[in-house]
């Protein structure tokens, strides 16, 4: 008797808190690991890129500027609306990954863990990696970590929603504000991703996310002036040396992992490090 | 009234007493409002891309109308602002300069020593700039004073109050008076259009300023929302083409204030060929007035140059 025609969904990329079309008016179906269309995704462009540095970069003085505590805040209510969605999130990465549901769930759980243990670094990262360095003076000598900027994340191909959240949590924590390219064929967990930081309390352009070829969009965030770092997981291997020596022609962090990370085990404090830069103050004593 | 030129009969005649004025002004044909609108959004859609978008980009450039009009503004500033006028990449010898700086009178000496000898004007608002209320005498001693510091170019705004209320014998006298307390330096009239409510009265306003005699007709003073908008100077273009035709004489226009990207300027750029004519396309007749669009259009020509996108890393902040 159930004849209802199912309605296919065609998502949007996610830049400056608001949900455009991709400028190219491209789109391409997304489907499941057995080949069964899923949903359309929009195939973002140069141009939604270089829209996407642009509210990364707007929105990066408000987000360093807040301080650690306040972001801890936003990030723990992000893993709370997380939590919320729990369920569409086990759907999306079983369809996606092509796992079964316990495993899913466990890969929802994980990913939930790994946002909440990244939130709590925001305000303990400056008594980790600053100090108070000893001097031959009659100086105060403070060395304190600061965010570096706009970051450009490639995410993990495989590992579309534990591996997406272990590659964007670290990088905003500490204050970036990033622009994410999210896995090519297997985009659904992070396009809800994008709906869960739309409804929660971070502020548009912290995070920007992009749907469509990795291969195209990549080389564009590598050679742009206005990125300060770049996050090469995702990247595919015959790109990598490219994008590196383009990366470095504005001086870029770039940040190399081994190809097949395994995103389960609890990670260490590189990932939010490698965005950081050390500002050292000299104050002098007693006055 | 005295016209400032000799004009043909027709416009001579207008310009005879004031009720003759009034009666040129209110007869100019109507602004069709959808049509403007639309005709200006259609030339924004045109694509200008490689080779002509960077020889788009170098003639916008060399429009630009370097401004800072703020309250804070200090010799420093202007000086910086002057060194950026006659060099505005340092890394590229080859980025033309800019028209002209436009600051306070006050400010005026310590531009015109900077950018002597260099062929970029220095222009001065003046005449009780922004809002034009005081009288006619503070109004010209204003102007002297600009002149006498050494501004080429005067950028003086009309008595929109009187404008409003039809005394266009008073703005028109106020704008010949200005224009002898000029001297050589050449005269910009600000409309104000975001004050004039409809095209109709931009429409008049353009005439009425160059019936007086202003050399350029300005939409803005840029502390008015809305400044310049493409319909707007749409309309000052016609004027200024229509006087062309009618006296054979080439008068300019300035869209001042909101225009910040590469792309808006295009657009402005595109509207003055297809509404005034190629022969706009030139420093001597079409100005930008901008501060911060100067820095967009010269990270626009570094990304067509090094084909990668630049940032706001690689120009000054002012």
């Amino acid at each position: 008797m159930s004849d209802r025609v199912t309605v296919a969904k065609t998502y949007k990329l996610y830049i400056g808190g608001a949900f455009p079309r991709s400028e190219s008016g491209r789109s391409y179906p997304v489907t499941d690991s057995k080949g069964a269309f899923l949903a359309n995704a929009a195939q973002g462009s140069r141009k939604d890129a270089r829209d996407a540095v642009t509210a990364a970069r707007k929105a990066f003085g408000g987000w360093s500027g807040a301080t650690a505590y306040n972001r801890g805040q936003v990030l723990y209510r992000v893993a709370e609306v997380l939590e919320g969605r729990r369920e569409q999130f086990v759907t999306e990465v079983a369809a996606s990954e092509g796992v079964p549901v316990k495993k899913a769930q466990s890969l929802v759980d994980t990913a939930i863990d790994r946002w909440v243990w990244y939130a709590g670094w925001t305000d303990k990262v400056a008594a980790v990696l600053g100090s108070a360095n000893p001097v031959a003076g009659p100086y105060f000598s403070f060395s304190t970590p600061e965010p570096t900027g706009v970051v450009a994340v490639l995410a993990p191909q495989q590992s579309s929603l534990l591996g997406l959240v272990s590659v964007i949590a670290p990088v905003i924590a500490s204050g970036n504000t990033a622009v994410v390219v999210t896995s090519q064929d297997r985009p659904l967990p992070a396009i809800t991703l994008s709906e869960v930081l739309a409804t929660s309390d971070v502020p548009g352009g912290v995070v920007n996310i992009i749907t469509g070829r990795t291969a195209e969009i990549a080389p564009w965030l590598a050679s742009h002036a206005d990125v300060n770092a770049l996050d090469l997981t995702g990247a595919p291997e015959p790109l990598r040396a490219e994008l590196e020596r383009s990366a470095a022609g504005t001086v870029k962090r770039v940040l190399r992992t081994k190809v097949g990370e395994d995103f389960a085990v609890t990670p260490d404090l590189s990932r939010i490090r490698a965005y950081l830069e050390t500002k050292t103050v000299w104050h002098p004593m007693g006055v | 009234m005295a016209a400032p030129t000799t004009l043909p009969s027709a416009l001579a005649d207008a310009v005879r007493d004031e009720s003759s004025l009034r009666r040129f002004l209110h007869g100019l044909p109507g602004v069709d409002q959808v049509g403007v609108e639309q005709r200006a959004a259609g030339l924004g859609t045109r694509s200008i891309k490689k080779a002509a978008k960077l020889h788009a980009i170098d003639l916008a450039i060399s429009m630009v109308d370097l401004t800072t009009l703020e309250g804070a503004d200090t010799p420093g500033k202007v000086r910086g602002l002057a060194a950026k006028a006659r060099r505005p990449d340092p890394d590229r010898p080859d980025v033309p300069k800019v028209a002209a700086v436009c600051v306070y009178p006050d400010m005026v000496k310590t531009a015109a020593d900077e950018l002597r000898g260099t062929g970029i004007g220095v222009a001065s608002v003046a005449t009780a700039f922004p809002s034009g209320r005081s009288t006619m005498d503070v109004k010209l001693a204003d102007t002297r004073f600009a002149v006498e510091q050494g501004a080429s170019e005067v950028d003086m705004v009309i008595d929109r109050g009187a404008f409003l209320s039809g005394r266009y014998g008073q703005v028109f006298e106020e704008i010949v008076e200005v224009k002898r307390a000029c001297g050589d330096a050449h005269l910009k009239v600000i409309l104000e259009t975001g004050e004039l409510v409809t095209y109709d009265n931009v429409r008049r306003a353009s005439w009425l300023a160059l019936l007086a005699g202003g050399d350029f007709i300005k939409t803005s003073t840029g502390k008015v929302q809305p400044a310049a908008t493409l319909p707007v100077t749409h309309v000052m273009l016609q004027a200024v083409r229509d006087w062309k035709t009618q006296t054979g004489e080439l008068r300019g226009v300035k869209p001042a204030g909101g225009i910040r990207s590469t792309k808006d300027a295009i657009k402005y750029l595109v509207a003055v060929h297809e509404v005034a004519g190629p022969e706009w396309l030139d420093p001597h007749l079409f100005r930008f007035g901008a501060s911060t669009l100067l820095n967009d259009l010269l990270m626009q020509r570094r990304t067509q140059l090094d084909g990668h996108y630049s940032g706001p890393d690689y120009v000054t902040v002012d």
